[in-house]
């Protein structure tokens, strides 16, 4: 075992590297740096010589392969430096942040988690029948509906919703409060861009755990199950669905990584102050060392997402271990 | 079980016969996978819209009726008309053009350069397969929408660019899933044949390799049209994507749809139905062609 984890942890690192130098040589192709953009915003005359103090300052007018070398560096020992748009560091950035997006990607898990399961399994238990149609159709709208527009439509249905009970329309409310400080105001805030991005995410795992449990049902330790005279209800909850999780939790793992993209249209609708919206925001204003920290830390949770996952079915299944 | 074993033998019955016309393929496609053949509609309904929108319309995209702005749908404006005072139906049928082109034009390349790509990486094997597979793992470690992004903050925006942007993320996507595909049909004698017929690299890839993948890459092709929508309309929603005055659904979506969403709530409800209708249409019917070429795939 111990083997297999040190193959896997070396299998990691070329797909680090390789997204490092990916990110890095197209922040560089963009043209314009963020130097350029700072003076062109402020409107005034400026001189080459202004620019390129900016430059030296932020250490980008050093030849590329070095610059490079720095920020791989930087990345391996959690240094990330400063944000070059703001000048804070890029580690109180991104933690300013991350609780509200981390927040809004549990509450979305949760939401989807809550929708898949029993939908995966009605479907499954009914398989063919209107009741299963319904629910495929439920869930390939999932992935049809682009979910940004699916949170306009909830703001819409709110205002119009709150407007027709009490007279005064009710929006979610803009400013962010940790749960901890305020539960009712965070929740009521955030619990909208998480069901907009929860319901997208549960399509997929619907569909999974439809075909898993539509091929445990099949297994003969069902049969047996049934043979011995249990309730259906038992052999579902406890023979069947059980068995089944195994791949739904792996597309949930797998998912979760993916979150970030999800959320970055997400965070844009209903205005919220994390990381999607920082991304878009580095990526306008060409900061290159926040968009590089942001995108190594989305492949950073993809890479070990998938390592755990893999760890997990190696410890389950031992034939992969000796593959 | 016994249904797919039934319909298998079915089928191969069916093959010692004289090959079906297309006109009965579509028939009897038709009463296997109903809920396909609604996708399929949806799709050529879109197509129509797109090019016969000057004949379904009296009003060009771009015309402006500063008189009549966030007018509410009447028999003038079927859909009502945006903040500038542009026909909200016109632009929807006009959209349509942008979506079916962005769609199309990066499922194709992006699905032509993966499977080019998988089929090569299972031939060849070795090294190049090793090399490409670890390049083709860096690209899928990144979100769609987020390598998408960074493609278009390089090159800028503007409908060409976006296509460019979304169709680098599917190539790895497709070559990942051919190369499996490839993998297996390596080993079929025909290829050890091919090649001890002298023939070269590209002919054994492109002749005898690659249409034996055409299931996957079908089955690929609708998944990434309707993808390619959804993600052209996020890029645009985010001002990122299709720049104004083209009429894009996604860039409808954009500005105005959430600020008079409470005044004028069709400026934000049509073009999200409109986004939300095609991208289901091609999912249904890139589902229904899956169970047909590909029993193994079902209900996955």
């Amino acid at each position: 075992m111990s083997k297999y984890i040190l193959k896997r942890i070396a299998l990691m690192i070329p797909t680090l590297i390789g997204a490092g130098i990916l990110v890095f040589f197209l922040m560089r192709l963009i043209p314009g740096d963020v130097c350029e953009l700072r003076f062109a915003g402020t409107g005034l005359y400026v001189d080459q010589e202004q620019i390129d103090v900016c430059r030296t300052q932020l250490g980008i007018d050093r030849p590329i392969f070095i610059q490079f070398a720095d920020f791989m560096i930087g990345f391996f020992t959690f240094d990330f430096g400063e944000s070059m748009w703001t000048g804070n560091p890029i580690i109180e950035e991104v933690g300013l942040r991350f609780e509200l997006s981390l927040q809004v990607a549990i509450m979305a898990t949760i939401v989807a988690i809550i929708i898949a399961i029993p939908l995966g399994a009605i479907s499954a238990i009914y398989q063919d029948t209107w009741l299963d149609y319904a629910v495929r159709t439920f869930s390939i709208a999932g992935i049809a509906i682009p979910s940004f527009w699916f949170g306009i439509m909830i703001i819409l249905g709110l205002l119009i919703f709150t407007n027709w009970m009490t007279g005064v329309p009710w929006m979610p409310p803009i400013e962010y409060r940790p749960i901890w400080v305020d539960p009712v105001h965070n929740i009521s805030q955030l619990i909208w861009p998480a069901v907009a991005t929860g319901y997208r995410y549960s399509a997929v795992a619907t569909r999974m755990t439809r075909s898993a449990l539509l091929e445990v049902l099949r297994e003969d330790y069902i049969r047996t199950a049934r043979a011995k005279g249990l309730v259906e209800k038992i052999v579902i909850n406890r023979h069947a669905l059980k068995n089944a999780m195994l791949p739904v939790v792996t597309i949930i793992g797998i998912e979760f990584a993916f979150l970030m993209g999800g959320l970055v249209v997400t965070e844009q609708v209903f205005n919220l102050n994390g990381l999607g919206k920082l991304f878009v925001e580095s990526v306008n204003n060409h900061d290159y060392a926040m968009t590089q920290a942001l995108v190594m830390l989305v492949v950073l949770i993809f890479v070990v997402t998938n390592f755990v996952i893999d760890l997990c079915y190696a410890w389950l299944d031992p034939r992969i271990r000796y593959s | 079980m016994t249904t797919t074993s039934e319909s298998s033998l079915e089928s191969q019955i069916e093959d010692l016969d004289a090959k079906p016309s297309i006109g009965e393929a579509i028939v009897k496609m038709a009463r296997k996978q109903p809920v396909g053949v609604a996708g399929l509609a949806v799709v050529i309904l879109m197509i129509i819209a797109a090019i016969f929108a000057p004949w379904l319309t009296p009003y060009h995209p771009e015309y402006n009726d500063f008189a009549s702005m966030l007018t509410a749908p009447n028999l003038e404006y079927l859909m009502g008309t945006d903040q500038f005072g542009r026909d909200i139906f016109t632009r929807i049928l006009y959209g349509a053009r942008t979506a079916l082109l962005v769609g199309f034009v990066a499922a194709s390349v992006g699905a032509v350069v993966g499977m080019v790509l998988g089929v090569a990486s299972a031939y060849f094997g070795g090294l190049f397969d090793l090399i490409l597979q670890r390049v083709m793992d860096v690209f899928m470690a990144f979100p769609l929408i987020i390598l998408a992004m960074a493609v278009v903050a390089t090159l800028g925006p503007g409908t060409q660019n976006v296509i460019i942007a979304i169709t680098i993320p599917f190539i790895p996507q497709c070559a990942r899933v051919v190369r499996s595909n490839a993998l297996a049909i390596r080993e079929i004698p025909y290829v050890d044949a091919a090649r001890a017929l002298g023939f070269g690299h590209t002919r054994i890839i492109l002749r005898h390799m690659a249409p034996n993948v055409v299931a996957p890459f079908l089955i690929l092709f609708t998944a990434f049209v309707g993808q390619a929508i959804l993600l052209e309309a996020s890029l645009s929603y985010l001002g990122m994507g299709v720049q104004e005055p083209t009429p894009a659904w996604g860039l409808m979506l954009q500005g105005g749809a959430e600020e008079y969403a409470e005044s004028a709530p069709w400026v934000a409800i049509w073009p999200g139905v409109a986004i939300s209708l095609a991208v289901f249409g091609f999912n249904l019917f890139g589902d229904a062609l899956r169970d047909t070429l590909d029993p193994r795939l079902r209900s996955r």
